[in-house]
């Protein structure tokens, strides 16, 4: 071939190439959380969190502080890190295997006690890493390499909705669930992300943003099938919104 | 005594893996031993992808192979990485619709083989690694197409079963292009 | 019975089919995953269990349940995953529940690597859980080895009500090989187990209890001691081993799994130099065969004990040397699998040396 990348950092991230399979979405979401750190001047007072997944090298790619926590353990360790330095703003990146199955409690928790961090939450409905198993947000009839014959109501329950579920722990403080599948949603998404960022920063509490991702790899598609994929199956069951907002009751109050 | 030790190397997708597991059941069939190890994980991702096949009558030891008898490789940047692992008078058979042959060292014995070109001309690219596989047997004479046709019989059941002809047809065509 | 060629992950998933496995929990993890994924579909068609856990926390703990209910359970991970699990071990050992773990091994410490490693023998000799207690575990160096092991594990785990883990590295589980499996329908039904808490009171007419729990300290001890004496019978029954060419032996290697399929080679080239060398396989790694030493010939003066860690089950053989023979010691650790090249040169400059 002779064509050349020339690759040009984005915004709060390192000059590390990413590993992400091409048309993946993990891509877009790290150069959106890179970028509104960086333009809201936080990047240099962060401590991110990598998660083990496919982002598990997700500490070469932010240009900030980062730890690497072991599965599902991320919230915990963010919970460490923010309440020994509550200046530093501090994040976790974890998929729906990592955040939704193995560490959900640890999840729960944080938010339940009200941490003061953010989560970016990546929900491409199946566990990318190792290959494709089912994870809790697999939707149902969807084929993974433990569904082999779609995820069944009967045999593996209906997939979690994260942000529904952590909307009724009274310690959150704002949950929204975009998606990055075309420019117009990008846009949402990063005003999402300012506004997490922007509630951290005024110590207001927990707050978690889910990002509808993709997974061409494993589900098995061109990268463009699985945008319409996600948009035609998982939008529906997963619906885009704000799902809560403590800082409007307060305003209110 | 028969021994046999191979290692096939190529992109991910162009069915590396596949290929050196037909030598091994083949081999099974013919109650050899015989033992396939792949590369595995996030090396495989979008880079290359590697197997070892060893094939004996005798029990087989260490499974990894150090210094193969015979090398496949169906891209360019498997044949930097394994060129010098192969034994001195080994087999090297290279797809040379990719792979360059200047260079390459003299000491072995060298089978280009055209093998995404015979693949298309077939009506498949997908096949090349059977093309490959068709001028292994015929330079190495391990096994006879027929052992080799038993395993795709095996492999391509049910929906795939159309494939058999198709494979069929590569690995004949593979042979053809190293007794020409 | 002809054979077949499989996956080793998959093959060891039959195997546990045919073992008579009621039930499977795990969670995924490379390099295992293909058990799991293989179980996912034969167990519900073989009206058998099958549940992907939200961790390996709770894969053990629902082993622990199942188990405590009478069936036969299985679980598998590998490293990182069965660190998780000791805590759900200790419970299992300490109520007295049997299971088969599977365990396929990759590199450490922490998130480690996922290419093959031997570095777990402590964390499986010695556990991580909490706790006077001991898992029977094997450790096959070839898949036929590993299948007949898992498929005698879940009558052992019966016998001894403890745990009873295989322990093979990353790549028995990735390599294909020919394997036999006798067709044995529903293979070895588990029969009842009269302390199985399920449910049964009324037929039974006495309660069961499943627990670890004994607040009274002599109670505790009394149990521990019952225990110990489920070990001891480990240890006078289960020793596992193969001696390998130590007849005339100078120098014997200790090695186990994939390590001393390597060896084996190291062996045989050595041989061709004439230097007399041999090798001790261990095949349980709890118990230790301490047996293998004592059957050592006169001539023996060396062990050396080669790992894929940094030497993990070297101490035990330092244990049983007690003084008797010069000790060496050769590994590659981080997922590396040597060469038997590289056996041997370590060889020749340790008898440069001694020259
Ligand atoms: C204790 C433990 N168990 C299992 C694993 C194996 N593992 C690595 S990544 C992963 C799932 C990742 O899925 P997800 O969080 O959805 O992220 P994705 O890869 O899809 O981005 C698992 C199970 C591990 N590293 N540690
Ligand atoms: S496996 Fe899936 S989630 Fe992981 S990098 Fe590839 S496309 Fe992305």
């Amino acid at each position: 071939m002779n064509t050349k990348t020339v690759y040009r950092p984005q915004a709060g991230l390192t000059e590390r190439e990413y590993h992400y399979c091409p048309g993946c979405t993990h891509g877009i979401i790290h150069n959106l959380v890179g970028e509104v750190l960086k333009e809201r001047g936080l990047i240099e007072s962060s401590v991110g969190v990598a998660s083990v997944g496919c982002s598990v090298m997700a500490y070469e790619y932010f240009d900030c502080d980062m730890h690497q926590a072991a599965h599902g353990r991320a919230p915990a360790v963010a919970t460490g890190i923010k309440r020994v330095r509550p200046e530093s703003t501090v994040f976790t990146y974890q998929g729906d295997g990592d955040l939704a199955s193995i560490g959900l409690a640890e999840a729960v928790h944080a938010a339940h006690r009200g941490e003061n961090i953010t989560i970016i939450f990546v929900n491409n409905a199946i566990y990318g890493m190792t290959g494709g198993q089912m994870a809790p947000t697999t939707l149902l009839g969807q084929q993974t390499t433990t569904s082999p014959h779609g995820r069944e109501k009967a045999q593996a329950g209906e997939p979690l909705r994260v942000c529904e579920l952590l909307s009724n722990v009274p310690g959150a403080t704002y949950l929204e669930r975009v998606s990055v599948h075309d420019p117009k949603h990008v846009r949402k998404a990063k005003k999402a992300l300012q506004k997490a960022f922007d509630i951290q920063s005024g110590k207001q509490g927990f707050t978690l943003i889910e990002f509808i991702s993709t997974c061409p790899i494993n589900w098995g598609m061109e990268p463009k099938d699985s945008l319409d994929w996600a948009v035609e199956n998982m939008i529906p069951y997963y619906p885009l919104g704000v799902y809560k907002d403590m800082t409007k009751e307060d305003d209110d109050a | 005594m028969l021994e046999e030790k191979l290692i096939v190397a190529g992109f991910g997708g162009q069915g590396v893996m596949l290929m050196g597991q037909i030598l091994s059941y083949a081999a099974t069939h013919e109650d050899r031993n015989t033992v396939w190890i792949p590369s595995y994980g996030p090396e495989t991702r979008g880079g290359t992808a590697n197997c070892q096949v060893t094939i004996s009558d005798e029990r087989i030891n260490s499974p990894v192979v150090s210094e193969p008898d015979s090398l496949v490789v169906m891209n360019h940047p498997s044949l930097a990485k394994f060129e010098n692992k192969l034994k001195s008078g080994g087999s090297l058979f290279i797809n040379s619709s990719l792979v360059e042959q200047d260079g390459i060292r003299d000491d072995v014995d060298l089978y280009p083989v055209d093998a995404n070109k015979i693949a298309l001309d077939i009506g498949n690219l997908k096949v090349a690694n059977m093309v490959m596989l068709g001028a292994y047997i015929a330079v190495t004479d391990l096994f006879d197409k027929e052992a080799i046709f038993k395993v795709f019989d095996e492999l391509f059941t049910g929906r795939k079963e159309a494939l058999v002809a198709l494979n069929r047809k590569a690995l004949e065509a593979g042979m053809d292009a190293v007794s020409a | 019975m002809s054979k077949v060629l499989m996956k080793g992950n998959e093959a060891m998933a039959l195997a546990a089919i045919k073992g008579g496995a009621d039930a499977f929990f795990g969670y995924p993890i490379t390099p295992q995953n293909e058990l799991p994924e293989y179980l996912s579909h034969h167990m519900p068609a073989n009206d058998r269990v099958f549940v992907q856990a939200e961790s390996e926390v709770a894969a053990i703990n629902m082993v622990y349940g199942a188990g405590g209910a009478g069936a036969r359970v299985l679980t598998s991970s590998s490293s990182p995953g069965i660190a998780l699990k000791q805590e759900g071990i200790s419970y299992l050992a300490g109520s007295e529940i049997p299971c088969v773990i599977i365990n396929v091994m990759r590199g450490g410490p922490g998130l480690g690597g996922i290419q093959p490693s031997q570095s777990d023998y402590n964390q499986i000799t010695r556990g991580g859980g909490n706790g006077d207690y001991k898992v029977l575990s094997f450790a096959p160096e070839n898949l036929q080895e590993a299948v007949d092991l898992i498929k005698e594990s879940f009558p052992l785990a019966d016998h001894y009500r403890n745990p009873v883990m295989v322990a093979v590295d990353g790549l028995l589980g990735q390599m294909m090989e020919p394997i036999t499996l006798e067709e044995t329908e529903k293979t070895q039904a588990a029969g009842k187990k009269e302390w199985a808490a399920d449910g049964g009171y009324g037929e039974r007419g006495y309660r069961n209890r499943i627990a670890s729990l004994y607040l009274d300290p002599y109670k505790l001890e009394e149990h521990n001691l019952k225990l110990k004496g489920k070990y001891d019978e480990m240890r006078e029954k289960e020793q596992r081993y193969e001696m390998i060419e130590t007849e005339d032996a100078d120098i014997v290697f200790v090695a186990y799994g994939t390590m001393a399929r390597v060896a084996r080679n190291a062996v045989q080239m050595l041989r061709e130099e004439g230097v007399k060398v041999g090798m001790i396989r261990p095949i349980s790694l709890f118990p230790f065969p301490k047996k293998a030493f004592e059957a050592l010939p006169e001539r023996t003066h060396s062990l050396i004990t080669l790992e894929m860690s940094l030497g993990q089950m070297h101490q035990d053989v330092q244990i049983i040397n007690n003084g008797r023979y010069k000790l060496d010691f050769f590994g590659r650790t981080g997922g590396v699998v040597p060469e038997p090249e590289e056996i041997v040169e370590h060889v020749r400059a340790a008898l440069k040396e001694d020259a």
